[in-house]
């Protein structure tokens, strides 16, 4: 009975590799394989039908055939609204990451060389308002940029401007939507760079004659690279796929590719083309996804 | 003198970023007990919105289903996460490392368009190949967010598996405990913290996710993001501020019993050390 007990065992797989196959698995069939289908269907054509796209591969008469189609890549390129949309996405994710750097960096730095018990308490403070509600935090600019909205209110009761400016539904209402709401990304890994800074140097280079801008721009800035790179693709990756704040902040003329493809998925129900789109958003941010990657792994397999 | 200056620039820009964050914030939770529809017009104090928002029968079943599936993705997620933590820091080589590590790192900057229609699309093919899911809803929803929030958690649960001190487990396996034992009994008791801190996180993320959900649901399920989302849609409500009001304060109260038993913890920890 115990010999075939072991048998049995040897056939199972070993403990290690179930410990690797569950997340492996779950993870090669939740997220690698259904990029695959979007490449897929983005070189399928829509239909009316349900699902609203013709198959790619069919097996009729024991031939196989594959029907690519590139008309949705031609498509994208021949028509300036796509091209005009990856462009402003890119160009709203870019200023708003620098704006998040600009403020995220100096608070980083206070929040590292604060008091220890401090440190936390600060921490939870940049940390809590992204535990609420992403929607409610965009929501709440909306109250205040309006014609009508608070700081419109407020300016006019200064006497800074006679009329209300128009602030809501303008390119200026996203970046602003974008800095609130990814801030705290920005601001985490940064403090998690500099807390480690080995303050020794900076006193090194004091003593040495250096001031402090000389010391910051040749020790701190360079050492804290890692953090910069981290926070700016936490920032920026997400900030050109973004769509609810283009959504609810932004006006006619705010062209975002994450609302373009919203809509080319739900309001023409064209999948082909919103998956062509993914594509090639995909192919744009291949580089910053890399960049992130290689940050992140060296993170994750320090003393592994 | 320079350096009082600078130290006095980062701590100035500190305070000024921390009002930036929170006075939105605070505005809505004044607005929320305006009396009048205009939320920018004040027109004095009233509770009547929240007495609105838990008659709204389609909110809370909205609420109800939110957090069934937060509850069931996080706890998905804590145990997926925490499988490919431990792969990711104590096994050495093996053949899909690589893989592995940017399948986990992925998640964590795709932006939810992608993934949202990525998924859908599979389980639309999981339909005509396996005849499941039959129709979309919590399941599908729940699959999804288990997957993003699976790794967010193992990005916290790995940071703590790396400080630990390795020379416990080994004196526990060089004793005779088989690597399940040892796991059971002595590392996970050791990062209990950071499985309760990834479980809230993946708690609170999908309980936020709208974009996602959107994509993989069907018409049966409706999160609370989706009812948020269509209301504020048309524009501004008090009833939203009054539900912000309610999110903030349930947030606001978890963090501080997490900082007042991390707090505690900490100078528990020093006790020993000063007698």
């Amino acid at each position: 009975m115990p010999e075939v007990l072991s048998k049995l065992r040897s056939k199972l797989p070993s403990g290690r590799t179930v410990v690797f196959g569950i997340p492996f698995i779950w993870l090669l069939l939740f997220f690698l394989l259904p990029f695959a289908l979007v490449l897929k269907i983005s070189f399928s054509s829509a239909l009316i039908a349900v699902p609203p796209y013709q198959p790619v591969f069919s097996y009729i008469n024991e031939t196989l055939n594959i029907v690519l189609n590139f008309g949705n890549y031609l498509f994208l390129a021949s028509d300036s609204l796509y091209v005009a949309a990856y462009w402003g996405s890119v160009k709203i994710a870019f200023i708003s990451t620098l704006v998040c750097l600009l403020i995220g960096y100096p608070m980083a730095y206070a929040i590292a060389r604060a008091p220890l018990q401090l440190q936390l308490v600060l921490l939870l403070l940049i940390m809590l308002p992204s535990w609420t509600s992403f929607l409610i935090r965009v929501y709440a600019w909306m109250g205040i940029l309006g014609n009508q909205g608070l700081l419109n209110n407020f300016l006019l009761w200064l006497g800074v401007i006679k009329e209300p400016l128009r602030m809501m539904n303008t390119n200026f209402a996203v970046v602003l939507g974008i800095v609130y709401a990814y801030l705290p990304f920005m601001i985490l890994p940064l403090y998690a760079n500099l807390v480690k800074l080995d303050t020794s140097l900076l006193e090194a280079a004091s003593d040495l004659g250096s001031r402090t801008l000389n010391t910051f721009w040749k020790i701190t800035l360079p050492l804290s690279k890692g953090g910069i790179i981290a926070g700016s693709m936490l920032v920026f990756i997400p900030a050109v796929g973004e769509f609810v704040i283009p959504e609810l902040l932004g006006g006619p003329d705010t062209l975002m590719i994450g609302k373009v493809l919203w809509e080319e998925f739900f309001n023409n129900r064209d999948w082909p083309v919103a998956s062509a789109l993914a594509i090639v958003m995909l192919l744009l941010l291949i580089i910053p996804i890399t960049l992130f990657h290689r940050y992140q792994s060296k993170e994750l397999e320090k003393n592994g | 003198m320079a350096k009082l200056l600078k130290i006095r620039f980062s701590t100035l820009m500190l305070i000024l970023g921390l009002l930036f964050l929170y006075v939105p914030m605070i505005i809505l939770v004044i607005y929320s007990f305006n009396s009048s529809r205009l939320v920018t017009v004040w027109a004095g104090f009233s509770t009547h919105w929240y007495a609105e928002l838990f008659r709204d029968q389609q909110l809370l079943s909205a609420v109800w289903m939110s957090l069934r599936i937060a509850f069931y993705s996080a706890s998905m997620a804590v145990c997926l996460g925490t499988l490919a933590a431990f792969v990711m820091t104590r096994f050495s080589r093996f053949r899909g490392r690589t893989m592995l590590s940017s399948m986990i790192t992925a998640p964590l900057v795709m932006p939810e368009v992608i993934t949202g229609l990525s998924l859908l699309l599979l389980f639309v093919h999981m339909a005509q190949v396996v005849g499941w899911p039959a129709d979309r809803g919590m399941a599908t929803i729940w699959i999804a967010h288990t997957t993003f929030c699976s790794a967010y958690v193992a990005v916290v649960v790995s940071s703590r598996l790396r400080e630990l001190d390795l020379s416990i487990e080994e004196a526990a396996m060089d004793l005779g405990a088989t690597p399940f034992k040892t796991f059971f009994l002595i590392t996970l008791p050791m990062i209990a913290p950071a499985l309760i801190s990834g479980w809230l996180l993946a708690f609170t993320l999908s309980l936020d996710d709208l974009v996602i959900a959107s994509f993989v649901s069907g018409p049966g399920a409706t999160t609370l993001p989706m009812v948020v989302f269509s209301s504020v849609r048309l524009g501004v409500s008090p009833k939203i501020n009054a539900l912000a009001t309610l999110i903030i304060l349930a947030v606001s109260i978890v963090a501080f019993l997490a900082w007042f038993w991390m707090r505690r913890a900490e100078e528990k920890r020093r006790q020993p050390v000063q007698e």
